[in-house]
């Protein structure tokens, strides 16, 4: 459903921040990308969801190609796609029913229809109780969580999270890991970058390690057991 | 349309001292414009008025048939630059000159005063150089005795009006510039502030168009209001200077309608140009 191919990315400013990454991603997939910092994990989500274009190679997410998408394409494809950020990114005069619902607003689903599947998707983060809770009034994982309803509400095919863990504290970085393999349970495919050792040897998950730009392993090519760096 | 209207209303209610703030920032660019236009169009009518009383006479010798000016008096109002041409009789020439010196009327006596043909030129045909070449052709007459215009005061009144319309014209372009630059400035700082929530409609698959749309209605909203208060500072700006220094005369309703319409496509423009750069760049 992701499929990476001989993809380069090089900004602007700066050496390569990618350099010759292929992998594959399938329907409903977990998988963890690792790395240090600068390895790459980043521009592979921006990748992902056209935040940024690859310099040379594909990108090919649910059967388009970054080499034909044109800019009105963009949008329809992030639609598909669900993204949550270390830094949450909530809207912080809204509550958390209201910034899931301007996920659905933005998309144009009709009015009628936001009421129920707001309070549907933040019942399954587990936030049925603090729909009307600004975000200043919630806790860091319960901020994610509503990141979570949010990128989840419009039925994405994938969930890219960048981190999603690093702003939390142990007891509520295990509770985001739940809710995220919850997620992947009913069918939607995964892809998580992290710094978390201990979470992705104990998850036993695909893995696909990056360094300086480059997949130095991806545990679903390579069968060796391998204990990440 | 609904939801572009709901999110640029909610922007002003989420930040309303940032708002109030670019509307008085617009407003007060758009005021200081205004008095200068203002200043510029009572400046025109003043130079106009003056303008009106430009005039050439031609002196008729006595005794000259009466046909022979009627036929003149014809010939000349066919002049191309001729805006209104009328005889003074000798009788007429009189009444007037003892009507302007009251107490001294005694001092004319009758037949001292010759006929005159007085020449009125059209707007925009009273330059020196117009008002001379009709003049000479009135001398061309046999029976002109003599043609007078204030050659003088006609040249003087021309530089002036020549130097006001260049001054207007670049302080005109100066002012405009600076109140764009301004209610620019302001609208990009509006759209700064909301960079976040820009960053996240587009995570969450918005168009272009749908970001843009409640960005244009805000910045034509601010416009509008801009453009309102800055009327109304003028307007009171107009009567205090009615009162206490002169009377003086205000936009005509089709210079208000522009200025009001020009300041809310600032604004638009404004958010159009901020918005677009920054979704080039996120």
């Amino acid at each position: 459903m992701i499929r990476f191919t001989h993809v380069t990315k090089q900004y602007p400013r700066g050496g390569p921040a990618l350099e010759n990454v292929s992998f594959h991603l399938n329907r409903g997939e977990f998988a963890f990308l690792t790395g240090p910092s600068g390895a790459g994990k980043s521009t592979i989500l921006k990748l992902i969801h056209v935040a940024e274009r690859p310099t040379s190679g594909e990108v090919r997410v649910d059967g388009r190609s970054s080499v034909t998408l044109t800019p009105h394409d963009i949008p329809k494809l992030r639609r598909r796609l669900g993204v949550i950020f270390q830094d949450f990114r909530l809207l912080e005069d809204r509550t958390a029913e209201q910034n899931v619902a301007f996920a659905l607003e933005v998309t144009g689903t009709p009015a009628a229809a936001i009421g129920p599947k707001v309070a549907r998707v933040l019942t399954q983060v587990g936030l049925a109780s603090k729909t009307t809770a600004l975000p200043h009034e919630l806790s860091g994982g319960e901020q994610q969580r509503v990141a979570i309803a949010r990128a989840l509400v419009n039925d994405p095919l994938a969930l890219l999270a960048d981190e999603p863990t690093g702003n939390l504290d142990e007891r509520a970085s295990r509770g985001i890991f739940q809710l995220l393999r919850d997620i992947n349970a009913s069918g939607t495919a995964v892809l998580m970058a992290t710094h978390d050792l201990a979470l992705v040897r104990t998850a036993q998950f695909r893995t696909i390690e990056l360094n300086r730009g480059a997949v130095v392993y991806d545990s679903a090519a390579d069968a060796r057991p391998r204990t990440p760096t | 349309m609904s939801l572009a209207f709901r999110e640029a209303v909610r922007a002003f209610r989420r930040a309303p001292v940032l708002s109030a703030l670019s509307v008085t920032t617009i407003a007060f660019s758009l005021f200081a414009f205004a008095l200068f236009g203002l200043v510029a169009v009572n400046l025109r009518a003043a130079l106009q008025q003056v303008e009106d009383r430009v005039e050439i006479r031609a002196f008729v010798a006595a005794g000259t048939a009466p046909e022979a000016i009627a036929a003149a008096v014809g010939d000349v109002a066919s002049f191309p630059e001729a805006a209104d041409v009328r005889l003074v009789t000798e009788t007429e020439a009189l009444e007037r000159a003892r009507r302007e010196l009251g107490e001294f009327e005694g001092v004319f006596e009758a037949g001292i005063l010759p006929a005159s043909i007085e020449v009125k030129l059209k707007p925009g045909l009273r330059d020196p150089a117009t008002v001379r070449e009709v003049a000479r052709r009135l001398e061309g007459y046999d029976f002109v005795d003599d043609v007078r215009f204030g050659e003088e005061w006609v040249e003087k009144l021309h530089r002036l009006r020549t130097i006001a319309t260049a001054a207007g014209l670049a302080l005109g372009f100066t002012f405009a510039l600076v109140a764009v630059i301004i209610i620019g400035s302001t609208i990009r700082m509006a759209v700064l502030a909301r960079s976040r929530e820009i960053q996240i409609m587009r995570l969450v698959g918005a168009t272009d168009g749908f970001i843009r749309a409640p960005f244009l209605i805000e910045g034509f909203l601010k416009g509008l209001l801009g453009g309102l208060l800055a009327l109304a500072l003028t307007w009171i700006a107009f009567r205090l200077l009615g009162r206490y220094v002169l009377q003086a005369e205000f936009f005509a309703p089709a210079y208000i309608a522009v200025g009001i319409v020009a300041g809310s496509l600032i604004g638009l423009l404004g958010s159009s140009v901020s918005v677009g750069r920054h979704l080039k760049r996120v």
